[in-house]
This record gives C-alpha cells, structure tokens and sequence, in this order.
C-alpha cells in the first residue's frame, strides 16, 4: 500500500509533474522504525558464524536494491549535466 | 544567566534550468518565488528600512553601500508568508528564512516545511517554463566550480556576553562540529588540496577566522551585528559555517549542540580553553579527513583530534546540564550528541543512517563498488550533486529516506502544517496570522516590525522588538476581538 502525502493544488498544463510524494511505502516505513531503535554497529544478540553471514547476505541485497533505485533515478547525461550546473555564488 | 536560545535558519538553495543553457538565475528565481502563491498574497513590502548589515559585532560600523531594492523590485523579490517565513531572491538563489523557533526540535520542522515550499513552487514555476525546460532546485553549498552559497543559522543570545568571548569559546567548536554536521562533498574547491571526498560543502571556501563579509573572504566566525530585536538586551549570533542539510538527524544536532554550547558561553561554563593554532587551515584539514582521526595542533602545543575536541565540549555540556532540570528535546540531543561523538570515535561510517556526509559516502561507496567507478567519474559527482535535489521522486537524500536508511526526528505530518501555520511560541506567530487575517491591509515586513496600510491613514508600524513576545498566548484575543486590521491598530492603542 503507498501512502501520499502531499500539498494541495493539482499541477497544471501540459508537462504537469506528479503531485510530491515524500513517505515510503509500508515496508520502507517499517523499516526507519525498526533501525531508528538499533545501537548502530553493536550486534548485540550474534547468533554465530551463521547468522552472521544471513545478515551479510540480506545487506548486500538490500544494498544492491539500493543501487538499483539509484541507478533508476541518477541523472543520464551526468557529465554533462555537473558541467552545467554552476551557481553565482550568495551569503 | 543563559537566555532561551530563539533560533532560525536561512538556507540559499541553488537554482538550475535545465535544457536552457542561458537561463538567468535572477529571473528564474523571481518566477520561482512568485509561482508560491498563498491567499493572502497581497503586494506586501519588505521593510529594509531598519536593517543594518553593515554593523560589527566587534563596535563599529563599517563604511559602504546598503543595497536596498526600490519598490516594485522588493515586491518582487520578497514574500512573508502565512507560517512566518520569508521566501525571498537573495542576489541569485532563491531563499528561505524559517520563523524564529524556541527549540532545536521545531528547527527542523520548520526547516523542512521550507524544502516542502521550495518543491511545491518549483513545481508552479515549471508549469510556466517553455517545453524542453526544466527548473531545478539543490539543497547544497557548492557548484564545484568555486562557487558557494550559504546555508546560515542565527541564535539569539544576551548582549551582555562579549563578543570576544564568543569567538574565544567558539571557534573551536564550529572548526571540528562537522564531523557530525557536514553533508559532504566530491573533490575540492578554492585552490584547496585534490581530495576523493571530504566531510563539508562549506570548508574549503573559508579563509578568515573572524569577518564581517559573508561573500568573499569568508569568516569562520561572522560578526554581523543586526539583531531584528531589542538592542539593548539582545545579540542575533549569524553564523554561516554550516553546511545545507537534508538529514533531519544532522540538522537537529547542528542547531541543538550549538545552542547548548551558546548558553554555555553565556553563563561561563566552557572552562577549558581549546584555542587551535589555526582555524581555518584546521577546518579544511578535518574536512579532508574522513577518518576522523587527524590531530590537529592547539595554541597550548597539544594535539587534538575534532572528536576529542568535540567530546571536550560535550563532557563540559554534560557537567553543566547535570545542575539542570531539562526539557525532553535538550535531553536527547546531548544523548545523540554523546552516541554520535562515540560512533565517529570507533567507526564515523556507523552514523550511516544519521549524518549526511557519511549517508552520502555510504551511498555513492556502494554505487562505485558495483559499478566499477572512481571518484572522478561523472557519475560519482552527479551523486555528490543529485543527493540535494529537492525533487522527492529523484532527490537521493529522500530516496534513502523513502527505503529506511535516514533516521528521522520529526514526522511528515508536522513538517505539513508547518507549511501553513507559524510557531505558536515566538512572534512569528503575531506575524503569520496578521498575514493570514489582514493581508491585504499589511503594508510591510520585518522580522521585527509590521506595518499596515488602513485607508486613507498614515502607514502603522507596529514593533516587535521582543522575539518571545507576539506569541498565541499573547495575542490569541486581541486577534480574535480585532476583525479588520483597523480594529487590531485601534485595539493595540487602547
């Protein structure tokens, strides 16, 4: 199930965007609570070499998910964009 | 004795058009600002008249030019909104000033609802933008072609604590806090030395220690002295050092450990004196250090690393809280200050899912590793680059954000009516509302006055020279029993 959150007023004209969506769907929200609570780096409750390597495993899975997303959204023409992409300059 | 520490972020965001290599940021900002549109949108000036960036905290007024919009300019360029922010063209990056706040907790709502605001108009500018164009919006600091814009904060504090004092006890705190603060950055900038990645946008671009310029030559410890509020009694500290962050974890301990450290100073609590050799070579050195493990030398000849330092200042915040009675949001930020200083003391890549830098290096490690890059790739600075887009669909902060890796302090919820409702705690709320209520009828703003334009009578300034005054509790009635602006002039001369 996804949950939007967004703010009002439908986009307009032609190229209108998709209205914002800033939350996650359910699994992702599950998954701030669950890492919110952990001791960052302490594994508290090793259960072995075996264990171990599961975890291992299911980062790595979750880790290359991530890369995957990234790689759906990262800017194609890289190079060329960051060359653009130059500010005046402010405060 | 340590005031309350009213607090408030400006942020300059970068601009871009996207398929338009002509674009002019001037004017594109000015677009973006005015596709924002709130009801009470009036042709409401901003009121430079009381400004004065060219005061010195150190007592002295400098000579030079006081840039000042002429009106149909100002209308353009400056908009208050209903939530007490303003929302405003600062030479050419559009800019957002939240409204003043009592706690570091509120802070982060209230800077977030700003990245909210940036979105939704961004989204209103496009649909005005020729085919093929696209305006983007980053939340950073640097272009990476020596061009830096600022992401500021601004603390109240008690005038009477000088302000030699203030730069004594606190430049060694803004050198080494980025190791819980910085967002991070590919490469170097500003003849600094060639890095793979280093923990600060903003480091590179600093070359004095203590300065009133925020443009060139930029000190680590500006002394602007413009407080918005009653002179006499009070200092508005500006500080520009910080980076722009979107991790709300990172925002919350950069306002949160800063202000505990102000009221620290305030009441003569930093009793160790940690005075570095050389600031502003310390900053870039600790910023190209990702291991967080470089010692940098002290005026006293010892040797220090930013996370001894740091812990020096949270053991000396530690002492000086344990005689308190604190509220629940100080609590937890000294209990995350303590958990991110033990973290960067084993392992800085624990705080993965909390500081920006490190969630920024996390992410693009993994991405190199499976890709086979390197940190020259163009791939690798678009990464550095798109982490800050605002967009949620392609920002990557949000994206980590969206699949659990960013641990959050506040929820979307409050982040939302923040959009639309100022604190109830500090004048913006006397300021909102009046724009909610009256805003056709208001002729001008400051942070620290309103004026009104009723008909056919003389333009009514009213002051608000105290920033915990004008809140709910105070003028909830008067509000209520004033239905025109008319009424509420009438009713505050009574």
């Amino acid at each position: 199930m996804r949950i939007t959150t967004t703010i009002e007023r439908p986009a307009r004209g032609a190229d209108a965007e998709p209205l914002p969506v800033y939350r996650a769907a359910e699994g992702g929200q599950k998954q701030v609570q669950k890492k919110g609570g952990d001791d960052a780096g302490a594994d508290k409750g090793a259960g072995g070499p075996q264990k171990l390597a599961k975890k291992g495993e299911k980062l790595k899975d979750e880790m290359d998910a991530l890369v995957d997303e990234i790689d759906e959204v990262l800017e194609e023409n890289a190079e060329e964009f960051v060359k653009n992409y130059v500010q005046r300059g402010g405060e | 004795m340590a005031i309350p520490k009213v607090m408030g972020t400006e942020v300059e965001y970068g601009i871009t058009v996207k398929g338009d290599p002509d674009f002019d940021p001037i004017s594109s900002c000015v677009l973006l600002v005015n596709a924002y549109r709130e009801d009470h949108a009036g042709e409401i000036l901003w009121d430079y008249d009381q400004e004065n960036p060219l005061a010195d905290a150190r007592g002295f007024q400098v000579d030079g030019e006081k840039y000042t919009p002429n009106q149909q300019e100002n209308i353009a360029r400056n908009k208050t909104l209903v939530n007490g922010a303003r929302y405003y063209v600062d030479h050419a990056h559009p800019e957002y000033s939240c409204p003043e706040v009592t706690n570091v907790r509120d802070l982060v709502v209230h800077e977030k609802a700003g990245e909210r605001i940036l979105e939704v108009s961004r989204r209103e500018a496009n649909a005005l933008l020729p085919a093929g164009t696209q305006m983007l919006i980053y939340k950073n600091n640097s272009d990476r072609k020596g061009n830096s814009y600022g992401s500021h904060e601004n603390y109240l504090m008690d005038r009477r604590t000088s302000f030699k004092q203030i730069v004594e006890c606190l430049m060694p705190f803004f050198v080494t806090r980025q190791v819980y603060c910085g967002a991070g950055k590919v490469g170097s900038e500003n003849r600094g030395h060639p890095i793979d990645y280093q923990i600060s946008q903003r480091a590179d671009f600093f070359e004095t220690e203590v300065a009133l310029d925020t443009m060139v030559k930029r000190p680590i410890i500006n002394t602007r002295d413009e407080p918005h509020a009653d002179r006499e009694k009070y200092r508005r500290l500006h500080v520009i050092v910080g980076d722009a962050n979107l991790s709300e974890y990172t925002i919350y301990l950069r306002n949160g450990a800063t202000a505990i450290v102000l009221a620290m100073i305030e009441d003569g609590a930093i009793t160790k004196d940690l005075s570095l050799r050389d600031p502003v070579r310390a900053i870039k050195e600790i910023s190209h250090d990702t291991s967080c493990k470089q010692e940098i030398p002290l005026d006293d000849g010892k040797r220090k690393s930013a996370v001894q330092i740091q812990a020096e200042y949270l053991e000396m915040a530690l002492a000086y809280t344990a005689r308190q009675s604190l509220d629940p949001v100080t609590k937890d930020v000294l209990a995350k200050w303590e958990h991110a200083v033990e973290a960067l003391r084993r392992d800085p890549m624990e705080l993965h899912e909390k500081i920006d830098w490190v969630m920024k290096k996390a992410m693009i490690e993994r991405f190199m590793e499976r890709k086979s890059l390197d940190w020259r790739s163009p791939q690798v600075e678009m990464l550095d680059l798109q982490y800050h887009d605002l967009r949620p669909e392609k920002g990557l902060y949000y994206l980590l954000e969206r699949q659990g890796h960013a641990e959050r302090i506040v929820s979307d919820e409050e982040i939302l009516a923040a959009v639309h409702t100022p604190p109830a705690d500090t004048r913006a709320y006397f300021r909102g509302e009046c724009l909610r209520k009256y805003g056709a009828a208001v002729f001008g703003v400051n942070w620290d006055s309103i004026s009104f334009g009723v008909d056919g009578e003389p333009i009514k300034r009213i002051l608000m020279a105290e920033p915990l005054k004008g809140t709910k509790a105070h003028v909830k009635d008067l509000l209520d029993s004033s239905p025109t602006a008319a009424d509420l002039v009438k009713n505050l001369r009574a």
